[in-house]
């Protein structure tokens, strides 16, 4: 890829991460924001590679090897906690589950 | 000597065993315990006086035990001293203290606590007796600390009733007034001499002080303040009348025979420092001669046989007092062996009156005991004759010596002379008063004499010993100063001997045959009344520091300076709630929360890295 891309690809990425948090935000089902943080992942991830590619380093595809290894252990713990919360409460809305409050 | 450890050492013993043993132990061990460690430990005294008094002895012996503090320039040794002062105390603490021990034995019998009783009796023996040997004065104000602590429980013994509980509180705390004033004497004295050890004291005093100069005063004035504290003069005397809320027998212990002389000790022990501050020793007899005539005064008139007592044992002590202030030092300490025999011979019987009456202590209740009590009423006679005055008891002589001494004393000699024998000549009319309405007059009252081996024998050892004592010879004339030379003249001993006689005679006359009614102070209310109360100090003290100190916890009912921290607790307590409304448990709140805070954070730090 060449310098001049960069930009492009940096704007993609950050119209996913944004598409991401406001899934998060605005989702109340715990499937879909688990989901949604997996497009802010990406999207981190994303402009990584295409950094990486634009300076012509290699830390950035490490750095996606590791974040896509992130992804995948936070889906295997989140998923696992979201059976749970499911046998539990029989529900996965997350403004329901608000018993932490001060 | 090498046995005097054991003194002390005894009845600590018999103390840790008491406690240790507490509730397993039977009634007679618990006395065996008790009474015996005491005897023993008398018995030891006597072992020791042999060698003390052996041809060639030396005539003082000291020695260290263990150290015990050593702190920069300060060592202070856990060592006893003896000399002919404190073998004369150790023959008063050790003697009467086991005879008043055997008596306790009878004469709690049937107390439940009777185990808590003999420990703490043996404490405070033990405490005394630290107090009389130690070679210093960290030591001595450890034992006279103790045998204020022995004092207080043994006031408030039967702590179920809250008057006891109260005059425990009141003696403890007048005599701390004394004992915080004695500390700082010691804490000054060590600032001057360097050294608290008691015989380095006695060669140093002299030596550094200038006569009348302002260290020794100060530290004499603080000094005789603890004295007077614990011996209950002027003007901390308002605590003696309501220990006798306690125990007879410790009564005639702690607050007749022993503790409450341990003030005329210390003044007695510390003379090297009084001798330097003339004006302070001047106080004492000052102290001594208005105590013995207030309290002769208040003794007139009091209800309560043992109230009586306890007048007469602070105006005794006043006598002490009197004596060390004019420089009779032996004499003071030989009075205040007679005194420990009468005092606790007229404290035992008493206690035999009261519990043949079943506790009962109002004089007026009592008379014509004189039939069916004969053993104690012949001891209180003998009692009361020593008390008096009367020749040839034993305190016929150790008043003649005081009074004879007061005499000699420059410019103020004849008038001291004759307020000590104003003092005699009312110690007659009370003591006989007392005598003459609890033993003299009309039956009121059917005694249950107590019988035993228990109650008679002692009795009559003291009695015995109280008329004899006036030939014995305490060995302190090396240690302490000797007495201002000269005889007074004849007529002053006649007047001495005259005025008791006269007194006798005037109570004789009110208060058994009822004539010059006049005179009895029934006629003067309110003088009655002023006098009943011990001249109002009572209330004095209670105008002057308890009601403003009162009124003043009222005021701060609600710790005024409490505020600052409370309003830190509040303010937090408000911040809490305040910031406890963000954790609203909603998931999607936080995460918003967290999006515009990193954006916010995120736009200020490239609006710097753009500048």
């Amino acid at each position: 890829m060449d310098n001049q891309y960069i930009d492009h690809a940096i704007i993609l990425a950050g119209i996913l991460f944004c598409l991401g948090l406001v899934g998060v935000m605005v989702r109340r089902n715990l499937l879909f924001m688990m989901i949604s943080i997996e497009v802010m992942l990406n999207a981190s991830a994303l402009a990584f590679i295409a950094a990486g590619s634009a300076w012509n380093q290699a830390e950035g595809q490490i750095m996606f090897l590791a974040v896509i290894t992130l992804g995948a252990a936070e889906v295997a713990v989140g998923l696992g906690l979201t059976l749970l919360l499911f046998r539990h409460h029989n529900s996965v809305d997350v403004d329901q589950l608000n018993k932490l409050r001060g | 000597m090498h046995q005097l450890w054991l003194i002390p050492g005894l009845p600590l013993v018999g103390f840790f065993l008491l406690v240790l043993g507490h509730g397993r132990f039977t009634r007679s061990l618990a006395r065996l315990i008790g009474v015996g460690s005491i005897a023993i430990a008398a018995l030891i005294t006597l072992w020791v006086a042999l060698d003390f008094y052996s041809p060639g002895a030396a005539q003082t012996y000291q020695v260290e035990l263990w150290p015990w503090l050593t702190a920069g320039e300060l060592e202070v040794s856990f060592g006893l001293y003896l000399d002919g002062l404190s073998l004369s105390m150790l023959f008063v603490v050790t003697g009467v203290g086991s005879l008043i021990h055997w008596y306790a034995s009878g004469y709690m019998w049937q107390d439940p606590d009777y185990q808590r009783f003999f420990a703490y009796m043996n404490l405070f023996v033990a405490a005394m007796l630290m107090l009389v040997l130690a070679d210093n004065l960290v030591l001595l104000f450890l034992g006279w600390e103790g045998v204020g602590v022995c004092s207080f429980l043994l006031i408030g013994f039967w702590y179920q009733d809250p008057a006891n509980g109260y005059a425990a509180r009141k003696a403890f705390i007048v005599t701390r007034v004394g004992d915080t004033a004695f500390a700082i004497g010691l804490f000054l004295l060590y600032r001057e001499l360097g050294t608290l050890d008691l015989p380095s004291i006695m060669v140093l005093a002299p030596e550094k002080f200038v006569v009348g100069a302002n260290q020794p005063t100060l530290i004499a004035t603080l000094l005789l303040a603890g004295a007077v504290g614990k011996s209950a003069q002027l003007p901390l005397h308002i605590w003696l009348p309501d220990a006798m809320a306690g125990p007879t027998p410790v009564s005639a212990l702690i607050h007749a025979a022993t503790m409450v002389t341990a003030g005329v000790y210390l003044i007695a022990r510390t003379h090297g420092v009084f001798l330097q501050a003339p004006d302070v020793l001047l106080a004492v007899a000052f102290i001594g001669l208005f105590t013995l005539l207030i309290s002769g005064f208040t003794a007139l008139n009091q209800t309560d046989i043992k109230r009586v007592l306890a007048y007469s044992t602070m105006s005794q002590i006043g006598y002490m007092f009197f004596a060390l202030g004019v420089g009779a030092w032996s004499e003071s300490i030989f009075h205040l062996m007679t005194h420990a025999l009468f005092k606790a011979l007229l404290f035992m019987t008493a206690g035999s009156i009261i519990l043949a009456l079943h506790h009962e202590q109002d004089i007026r209740l009592m008379g014509g005991l004189r039939r069916q009590l004969p053993v104690p009423f012949w001891c209180f006679v003998i009692g009361s004759a020593c008390l008096v005055a009367l020749p040839p008891t034993s305190g016929f002589f150790s008043k003649e010596a005081i009074l004879n001494a007061s005499w000699q004393l420059p410019v103020y000699g004849p008038w001291f002379w004759a307020g000590g024998v104003l003092g005699a000549f009312i110690t007659a009319i009370y003591s006989f008063r007392l005598l003459f309405l609890v033993f003299f007059g009309a039956e009121k009252v059917q005694p249950h004499e107590p019988k035993g081996w228990q109650f008679h024998p002692p009795l009559i050892i003291l009695a015995t010993l109280s008329l004899v004592a006036g030939w014995f010879v305490l060995p302190t004339g090396d240690v302490l100063p000797s007495s201002p030379a000269g005889h007074p003249p004849m007529w002053t001993i006649v007047v001495a001997i005259g005025l008791p006689l006269l007194g006798i005679g005037i109570a004789y006359q009110v208060y058994v045959r009822h004539k010059w009614q006049g005179l009895r102070l029934a006629h003067w209310q309110r003088l009655r009344q002023f006098w009943f109360q011990g001249f109002g100090f009572d209330g004095l003290y209670r105008r002057l520091f308890l009601t403003p100190f009162t009124s003043l916890a009222q005021v701060n009912r609600n710790d005024i300076i409490d505020g600052l921290p409370t309003l830190l607790i509040q303010l937090s307590r408000f911040l809490h709630r305040l910031f406890s409304q963000l954790q609203n448990g909603q998931l999607r709140a936080y995460i918003a929360t967290l999006a515009s805070a990193a954006i916010i954070i995120l736009a200020l730090a490239i609006s710097t890295v753009g500048k």
